[in-house]
């Protein structure tokens, strides 16, 4: 067989920085206590927002910019429901899938089979030259390294500043939050936002750098799968990255094995990044205890303020 | 200011009353939609409720609303139970999948065989292939504590590279040219899910699914099992204290909504799609979901949910071809539509109140 | 000097009028006891002083000054601190964080934990700052909650309930605390309905009823029942007790050791005691010491050993609840809605919970919806439950009314054994007192009644024996007759009483 490890690396973590990315805004909006199952949906109105907006600037840059903003406008609704109208959390947010869905399909429905404006290499002076780890770590686009950097945020921020800790109070026990006197809807919606900008960043990645064109659909599940490296992060920032570079892996190996002809038939070769999804978040939350003593202590229940 | 107070019981007349204003609102920011996209938004809006009922050609979309409607119904059905016990099966898609390549199989290994018990067979066949595939979240879940959400979905893409496998592979139909599609079920008469009489879309699926609304609205009224589902989902401690076993609970209503969306499955490969292929789904495993909550959650409700979005579903086909949108309109419209009704229900439990509490 | 003063503060919520036309005031350097029956309106009235809630009409002024604090951060600037009775904390976060969060301006988490170790040795409320809150007994939780109040230097310092939670020991360290802070100069409105620890720890007292302000009194100079009276408004009647008469042991419980499913839950270890038919034997103990597991272990809601649980001639341990009531061993949960009942359902479909086997509340797994109903109207009647009618929610009941039908449904149902936990908590006293009765005569009627309670005075009053649950380990069951408070106290701190 003819893989190159090197280019396999390389491959894999383009492969799972849109995951990354998604997953790294709900774990922000997981802590802060609310669990939106709309990142499918947010995702892919960033992956066609974002592609139409670059190919009609000419520039990734407003592209990705657009698709953050859209993310997080999708998210607003979503956040009105859930804090403002109290709706299931579950239910709507399988609502902004559908809708995202739907949606975005529209939008696009004249934007199939362009290409987009390439996004450049980020420069590192040369170092993408050195063996082995230039092509590996210094020869990617901006994006991988921001995902990258905004967990290093997102850590300080949980871990460091006193508004990361307030964010996981907030997650923990919403009631105490509010005798405190934090406004904890606030919060959420605050949160929910910054969740849906990064979700529309991660399917912006997935159209204007990781295919790069749009088809309907294209996300495939990326999103929900966000939502299962969550898990498998039990909710620390640092882990994210450890996950969705496996199921990168994961993806680009099959991928491979299927443009190497490799025995199996390729149906069966692309169930794996699902198959091995599923494998993961059994492992992850088969220690009740742990599992329970890390999940934000009121993620997915309804706070109402009655008096 | 605007505030919400909660009422002391749910009000019975926001309960009727609600869906009827998400659709409302769907229209008007539907057409706000169709206005933006360049169309007349009442063309649009009448296209898509009136015509496909009462319109020119309603006589031959009138069973293309059964068609489309026995599934959805069957599917959200099954998926009602489990909602209202708080158990997200989010993977009907698959289990609907997996009905129709088990139930299908079934009926594929037995050609050319005439008998009357190859369809019966078939439909039992689908419905374990759909109740298997929902009990894999079930088991993971129960033993392992694995999010059945993420699981049951992760499932319907599984399902799908496993269908297109075996329409490549071993269900191909031998005398096909190698198509990726199976045997067509109309050339096999003894597997074969007929319009019953002509015209009106009636299936066996159609009947099936009217008799399992009635044992719906048996069970979710006066059995002891529609309440403990009631119970599990409202107040899930006082459930585990009245005796019901949260484990049990978890494997028949996963197992109960895969078995029914496998069956739906079955009888949709042996009817109107009449082959297996890879366009098979056209996600009424997930539309269900919105009949389920428009119906809320109840036999009657997704009844009629169900019949409005078959509907929306050939007004979507009606616009697709008469004002040329694109066939996501429609289901632009079917998530407004959920959303709305998300957004509406909080008047069942909450009074809105304008300006300061009173005072005395 | 005064140091806060209200005036007709009035706050009204759909249907009740929470406080009204309340007028009082503390003085600087004050033990200023609020009292008042559950929903008589004293936690409104703390949530105004304390910005959580606004009220409709009146004026605060503190030290001279309006006071109209719009949220807790203005109060808390002001320089007022509470400890709520339910606690404000993170089990998930370490104390300098939980303590962090209830500050304005908090020092660095390093800076702080320092604070916290030296505030917590001056005042002798020992506390390790990185623990997490979770892990902490109920006593050391209210400690953080205290340390937090202090580390502000508050003029006012606001509790709730304080000692509802706490050993007799623990609470003599609380009181000694309260009272140096108030030689130091801090006032303090502490809102209890324990009389005789007003009496020895408050200057003056205020008394609620209804919302209202009943009058102000000096604690010293009354008597518990002279007070009580003015908190009810009417002559209580105690619950009689007729002389026990024991018959055969009816619950046998055996070495049983359970795991609890709660990661900061407390798991029991060897609980041996027998219940005997006639008998009410009660089990003390501070919150968080296994009362939940003791509870499911017993109704079924989790299973053990099959020999640990003996039930007349049955070993039970491996049934579930269901076949538990069959066999007549019914239970009461301490949490009324959302556990013994379900809030959004009426009662009459709530009393399918417990009686649709036993009682026969329906035939082959159908229900039977007017014998729900005329049983619902059986218990309402007998157990003087105030409803409209027995098709409105659970939810829409006071806690006590729905604490009489909680109670009702089970009694009525003739248990051989009757397990309950905190079956008066949060209930108005003359509710109190009736359910108190009922299990007497429960009792009386020869079923053996096992009530796991924090309040000692009710397990004095009702107990024929007596054994204390501590870190999930139970005492040796003695006779209540002629136990003291002190003992108990003692024998929840883990020393065995001879």
């Amino acid at each position: 067989m003819d893989i190159s490890v090197v280019s396999l690396i390389a491959s894999l973590i383009v492969a799972a920085t849109p995951i990354l990315l998604a997953a790294t805004g709900e774990l922000i909006v997981e802590k802060s206590g609310v669990l939106n199952l709309g990142v499918e949906g947010m995702m892919i109105m960033g992956a066609i927002c974002g592609f139409i907006a670059a190919v009609n600037s000419g520039s990734p840059f407003v592209g990705f910019c657009i698709a953050a903003i859209s993310g997080a406008i999708l998210s607003l609704l979503f956040a009105i429901l859930t804090q403002y109208l109290l709706a299931n959390q579950v239910a709507s947010g399988l609502a902004l899938t559908l809708f995202g869905l739907g949606l975005a399909a529209l939008l696009g429905h004249s934007y199939s089979g362009i290409k987009p404006p390439s996004s450049p290499k980020f420069e590192w002076f040369g170092m993408s030259d050195i063996s082995i780890i230039g092509p590996i770590i210094f020869n990617h686009d901006l994006m991988v390294y921001f995902s990258v950097f905004l967990v290093l945020i997102v850590w300080i921020f949980l871990k460091f500043t006193r508004a990361g800790l307030i964010l996981r109070a907030v997650g923990e026990n919403h009631d105490a939050a509010h005798a405190l006197g934090y406004k904890v809807i606030r919060i959420r919606v605050l949160a929910i936002m910054f969740g849906g900008a990064c979700a529309g960043l991660g399917g912006a990645y997935l159209s204007l750098i990781r295919v790069p064109q749009w088809t309907e659909g294209m996300t495939a599940g990326a999103g929900w799968i966000a939502l299962a490296i969550v898990v498998f992060a039990s909710w620390k920032p640092w882990r994210l990255i450890l996950g969705a570079y496996l199921f990168g892996g994961v993806t680009i190996l099959q991928l491979n094995l299927q443009a190497n002809g490799f025995a199996i038939p390729v149906s069966y070769l692309s169930m794996a990044p699902y198959l091995v999804t599923i494998v993961v978040l059994v492992i992850m939350s088969a220690d009740r205890t742990r599992a329970s003593v890390n999940a934000p202590a009121s993620l997915g229940k309804i706070f109402h303020a009655s008096s | 200011m605007m505030r919400l107070e909660p009422r002391t019981d749910p009000s019975n007349i926001m309960i009727g009353l609600t869906p009827i204003l998400a659709v409302l609102a769907t229209m008007i920011f539907g057409g706000l939609l169709f206005v933006f996209l360049g169309k007349n938004p009442f063309d649009a809006i009448r296209m898509i409720f009136w015509d496909p009922l009462l319109g020119e050609h309603a006589f031959y979309y009138r069973g293309q609303i059964l068609v489309k409607a026995a599934p959805l119904i069957m599917i959200a059905l099954g998926l009602s139970f489990g909602f209202r016990a708080g158990i997200w099966n989010i993977g009907a898609e698959g289990q609907f999948i997996m009905g129709a390549v088990i139930g299908g199989a079934t009926g594929l290994a037995l050609y050319p065989m005439d008998s009357f018990i190859v369809f019966p067979l078939m439909i039992l066949m689908g419905s374990i292939g759909g109740l298997l595939w929902g009990l894999i979240p079930a088991y993971l879940k129960i033993k392992f504590n694995a999010n059945e959400i993420l699981v049951s979905l992760m499932l319907v893409y599984v399902a799908f590279n496993f269908l297109v496998g075996m329409v490549t592979g071993p269900l191909r139909n031998p005398d096909g040219f190698n198509f990726p599609e199976s045997r067509s079920f109309q050339d096999f008469p003894s597997a074969h899910n007929p319009e019953l009489w002509s015209g009106t879309g009636i299936h066996w699926g159609v009947l099936v699914t009217l008799g399992i609304v009635i044992m719906a609205y048996i069970a979710i009224t006066r059995h002891i099992f529609g309440f403990n589902v009631r119970l599990a989902g409202q107040a899930p401690r006082a459930a585990k204290f009245a005796g019901v076993n949260p484990n049990k609970m978890i494997a028949i209503c996963l197992g109960l909504s895969g078995a029914l969306a496998g069956m739906a499955g079955l009888f949709e490969l042996t009817g109107p799609a009449g082959k297996l292929t890879t366009t098979f789904p056209v996600g009424y495993g997930f539309t269900a979901i919105i009949v389920a909550f428009l119906g809320r959650l109840h036999p009657i409700g997704i009844l009629f949910a169900g019949l409005l979005l078959a509907v929306t579903y050939v007004g979507g086909d009606i616009i697709q071809s008469q004002l040329s949108l694109p066939k996501a309109s429609i289901q632009v419209f079917q998530g407004m539509l959920l959303f709305f009704l998300l957004a509406v229900d909080v008047l069942v439990n909450f009074k809105i109140r304008i300006g300061k509490r009173i005072t005395k | 000097m005064t140091l806060i003063r209200l005036d007709n503060l009035t706050k009204a919520y759909p249907g009740v009028i929470a406080n009204d036309d309340i007028s009082f005031e503390v003085d600087k350097g004050e033990i200023h006891a609020l009292l008042g029956e559950n929903g008589a309106g004293k936690s409104t009235l703390v949530k105004m002083i304390y910005g959580l809630v606004q009220p409709d009409f009146g004026m605060m002024r503190l030290e001279g000054k309006g006071f109209t604090p719009t949220e807790p951060r203005t109060a808390r600037l002001a320089g007022i601190a509470m400890v709520f009775q339910h606690f404000s904390l993170f089990e998930a976060l370490s104390v300098t964080e939980n303590i962090a969060l209830g500050m304005e301006n908090p020092p660095s988490l390093i800076i702080l934990s320092d604070k916290i170790r030296k505030v917590s040795s001056k005042y002798g409320l020992s506390l390790d700052p990185k623990r997490l809150v979770g892990d902490l007994s109920v006593g050391e939780r209210q400690r953080v909650e205290i340390i937090r109040c202090l580390l502000q230097d508050p003029k006012l310092l606001i509790m709730d309930e304080p000692t509802s939670v706490l050993t007799p020991q623990e609470v003599e360290t609380l009181f000694l605390t309260l009272r140096r802070l108030r030689d130091e100069g801090t006032s303090i409105l502490y809102i209890s309905h324990k009389l005789e620890e007003i009496k020895v720890l408050c200057e003056r007292a205020t008394i609620l009823r209804r919302g209202k302000v009943i009058g102000t009194c000096v604690p010293k100079n009354e008597t518990a029942k002279s007070m009580a009276e003015m908190m009810v408004g009417s002559k209580l009647k105690s619950p009689k007790k007729s002389k026990a008469n024991f018959g055969m042991p009816v619950l046998e419980v055996d070495e049983l050791t359970l795991k609890s499913l709660d990661p900061f839950g407390t798991s029991l270890k060897n609980v041996s005691f027998n219940l005997r038919s006639g008998e009410v034997m009660g089990v003390a103990g501070v919150a968080g010491n296994g009362q939940d597991e003791l509870m499911f272990a017993l109704s079924g809601e989790t299973l053990t050993d099959k020999n640990s649980i003996k039930l007349e001639n049955e070993f039970i341990g491996q049934s579930n609840p269901v076949q538990r009531r069959l066999l007549g061993l019914l239970t009461a949960p301490e949490e009324r809605l959302g556990h013994a009942a379900a809030p959004e359902m009426t009662l009459a479909e709530n009393t399918l919970l417990t009686g649709f086997q036993r009682q026969k509340l329906g035939r082959r797994g159908f229900l039977n919806k007017s014998g729900a109903i005329a049983f619902a109207e059986k218990i309402v009647q007998k157990f003087d439950v105030r409803t409209p009618s027995v098709r409105n929610g659970a939810k829409s009941l006071s806690g006590g009314n729905l604490q009489k039908f909680v109670i009702g449904r089970e009694i009525l149902q003739s248990p051989r054994v009757f397990v309950v936990n905190q079956p008066t908590w949060g209930v108005d006293a003359a509710a109190a007192a009736f359910i108190r009765q009922a299990l007497l005569e429960l009792a009386e009627g020869g079923a053996g009644v096992l009530v796991i309670s924090q309040d000692l005075d009710e397990l004095m009053e009702i107990s024929d024996s007596f054994m204390v649950l501590s870190e999930g380990k139970v005492s040796k069951p003695r006779p209540a007759k002629g136990i003291t408070i002190e003992e108990i106290g003692l024998m929840m701190g883990g020393t065995e009483i001879a």
